[in-house]
């Protein structure tokens, strides 16, 4: 079928017409196919079944504990960003039975052991959101044993060794996005197996790994033209230039390793509800809670795993109460955590720029406004020498 | 094997029944329940009642009468545990909406013999008059909850009942929020979670069922309510009583939005 040769960084024109041959083609191999769709006027990350599925026509607008949706006149397939769900709802399932068992005897029979790791084929999943993965395997030591820190996660493993993770650029950026200050986008530079960018007709397709080359391979593509591919880097570069936001990124680590007693962080917490909003919808964030439950006749035990959020108190309960507890403490240490001592822990930022914290805050805290005032109330203290250094 | 059971009492006070309700709609679990304790008080489930002592009570309802005020004292002599279930029973529930208006005034506009009516000026929570040793939130309480917490009783293990915002529910659900995607005025960012997100999934704002969650921030979200959705100080009064509303900080936050409404 196809008509040139298909490599690695191979980048070939696809039509419109035929997008729904590519989600029929991830169906035949077995793949249960997650992409945008959109449920309660909220673009979602959902299984879907064809390409009917998809918001097309449709643009979002965001801005700080603001989100809305809108239909507009055209048929462009990806004009909307990143809505409230992440990619990490499928790796790593907000819920999930961990086993069950019951007590026979004196011995305990299993009922129900680790849950089966899905197949999934991701679509138009954005820059920001590849990066968000590549975080989440440092953090679960997928494939990267340098940088394991926490305990090893087979059911993460599995299934992001059994996905496939086809890339959308965005041409569109949202109000609230930031990718370009964090490095992660606009453009899908890695950890992608097909990435595609939206022109008028037709996507521009890019293979990223051998995954992605037997993918394209099955897919009807033709040549791209010089102009095709200009005018798809033009639109990149574009978006960059038109983030929602932005946050200076210079020196932040110190910054923040030097403000802990900021009379700022008070002014936050006034604002922060402590919901843990931020927390849910953050695609790095990775906490989860297992708790051991019985049933009614104490013979029937289960053990379940679900997201946690550093926001409750129930996270740093330990002997006597929380240990942060106050929306202070929470709200610092979560931003912390992202920006500064993320490096230590993971060796990279634990923020990639995605937005949905700002958006997703129903009082519309905004982490990169936060940070520069924090940064504009401190200039001299960042200019002066006489600071606690960062330690790795 | 019988004498080992522990002895469960229901009691109920000033209520709808529906918490008592909700335990006899465990069906599935509800012969497993009944094997595992003895129903020793239990009007609306049995008729044969055992004498006291009990080792776990349940009451539901909030005190709203003389004689409801001096047999809760006899419950808690009666129960090893004491267990309030239900918004009438930890915050007075509904009714005590009459402890900021004249019950008296009430009395003698809505019944036609007030001289029949015996009842206190306000209604309030079982703990405002004896000790409890838990109390489960929600209008009504989930069953789930409600079984959850009394297999940990049983087991002797710490049972696992969420004390944080229904936000983590809702996002754990995927349910789309509709405080930022719909403006509507959501209480899930200050309610306590436990009624497995109800409302949000039907696109509908919290309003506030379970109560407030530890720490809730009701000033900050009550600002943003009158930035972006032109809330009121009495609307937001209004939102803050309604099932919960006497239980603090709801009552504090209410009656603040109530002094600046009046200013």
């Amino acid at each position: 079928m196809t008509k040139i040769t298909i490599d690695h960084n191979t980048k070939a024109i696809l039509d419109k017409k035929d997008f729904a041959r590519l989600i029929k083609i991830l169906q035949e191999q077995g793949y249960t196919v997650i992409g945008p769709h959109i449920v309660d006027d909220v673009v979602s990350l959902r299984p879907i079944d064809s390409v009917k599925d998809l918001p097309i026509g449709y643009e979002d607008e965001q801005e700080k504990g603001e989100y809305s949706v809108k239909k507009v006149d055209c048929q462009s397939y990806f004009q909307y960003v990143v809505g409230q769900d992440n990619p990490r709802r499928y790796f790593m399932p907000p819920s999930q039975r961990l086993m069950s068992f019951h007590v026979d005897k004196k011995q305990f029979v299993i009922d129900q052991g680790p849950p089966q790791a899905p197949k999934l084929a991701f679509l138009g999943l954005r820059a920001c959101d590849l990066a968000s993965i590549q975080i989440q395997d440092r953090v679960v030591g997928y494939g990267v044993e340098s940088t394991f820190r926490c305990e090893s996660d087979t059911y993460y493993g599995e299934t992001r060794r059994q996905s496939i993770l086809i890339a959308v650029n965005c041409t569109r950026p949202g109000n609230t996005c930031f990718c370009s200050s964090m490095n992660t986008g606009p453009k899908a530079k890695e950890n992608f197996d097909i990435a595609l960018t939206e022109l008028r007709q037709s996507f521009i397709v890019e293979v990223g790994s051998e995954k992605g080359k037997k993918l394209a391979q099955k897919l009807p593509l033709k040549e791209a033209s010089e102009s095709d591919l200009e005018l798809a880097e033009l639109k990149l570069q574009n978006a960059a230039k038109h983030m929602g936001r932005q946050m200076e990124t210079e020196q932040v680590r110190k910054l923040l390793n030097n403000t802990i007693e900021d009379s700022h962080w008070d002014k936050v917490a006034d604002k922060c509800l402590s919901c843990g909003n931020c927390t849910m919808v953050c695609p790095t964030c990775f906490c989860c809670t297992v708790t051991d439950s019985t049933d009614i006749t104490g013979t029937k035990i289960s053990r379940t795993k679900e997201w946690e959020s550093c926001f409750t108190h129930q996270f740093s309960y330990a002997s006597g109460g929380p240990q942060r507890n106050t929306i202070k403490g929470r709200y610092r240490q979560w931003m912390r955590h992202k920006l500064c001592t993320w490096w230590d822990q993971f060796g990279s930022s634990g923020c990639v720029g995605c937005g949905r914290c700002i958006t997703w805050c129903p009082v519309g805290i905004d982490i990169t406004e936060e940070v520069e005032t924090l940064r504009q109330s401190n200039k001299s203290l960042l200019n002066s020498n006489n600071l606690q250094e960062v330690t790795t | 094997m019988a004498e080992d059971k522990i002895k469960l009492a229901v009691y109920k006070f000033s209520s709808c029944d529906g918490c008592q309700l909700s335990l006899l709609n465990l069906e599935d679990e509800l012969l497993d329940l009944v094997g595992a304790v003895e129903i020793a008080y239990f009007l609306e489930a049995r008729r044969q009642v055992l004498d006291p002592p009990y080792d776990v009570g349940l009451v539901e309802g909030s005190v709203s009468t003389p004689e409801e005020a001096e047999r809760i004292i006899q419950v808690r002599k009666d129960c090893k545990t004491l267990i309030s279930i239900g918004a009438c029973a930890t915050s007075g529930g509904i009714q005590a909406l009459r402890n900021w208006a004249d019950a008296e005034l009430y009395k003698q506009t809505v019944y036609a013999h007030p001289e029949y009516i015996d009842s206190l000026d306000t209604a309030t929570p079982i703990g405002a008059h004896v000790f409890v040793d838990y109390e489960l939130r929600g209008c009504p309480v989930n069953q789930y909850q409600l079984l959850e917490l009394i297999s940990a009783l049983l087991t002797g293990r710490r049972p696992n009942i969420p004390t944080h915002s229904l936000c983590v529910d809702c996002k754990r659900r995927g349910y789309a929020c509709v405080a930022v995607s719909k403006k509507q005025p959501c209480l899930g960012p200050i309610t306590q979670a436990g009624c497995n997100a109800l409302c949000p999934k039907f696109s509908r704002a919290c309003y506030g069922c379970f109560g407030p969650m530890e720490q809730p921030n009701i000033h900050s979200l009550g600002k943003m309510f009158a930035e972006k959705q032109d809330c009121k100080p009495h609307q937001m009064k209004h939102l803050l009583r309604s099932y919960n509303g006497y239980l603090e900080p709801f009552k504090q936050a209410s009656e603040y939005y109530e002094q600046i409404e009046q200013e």
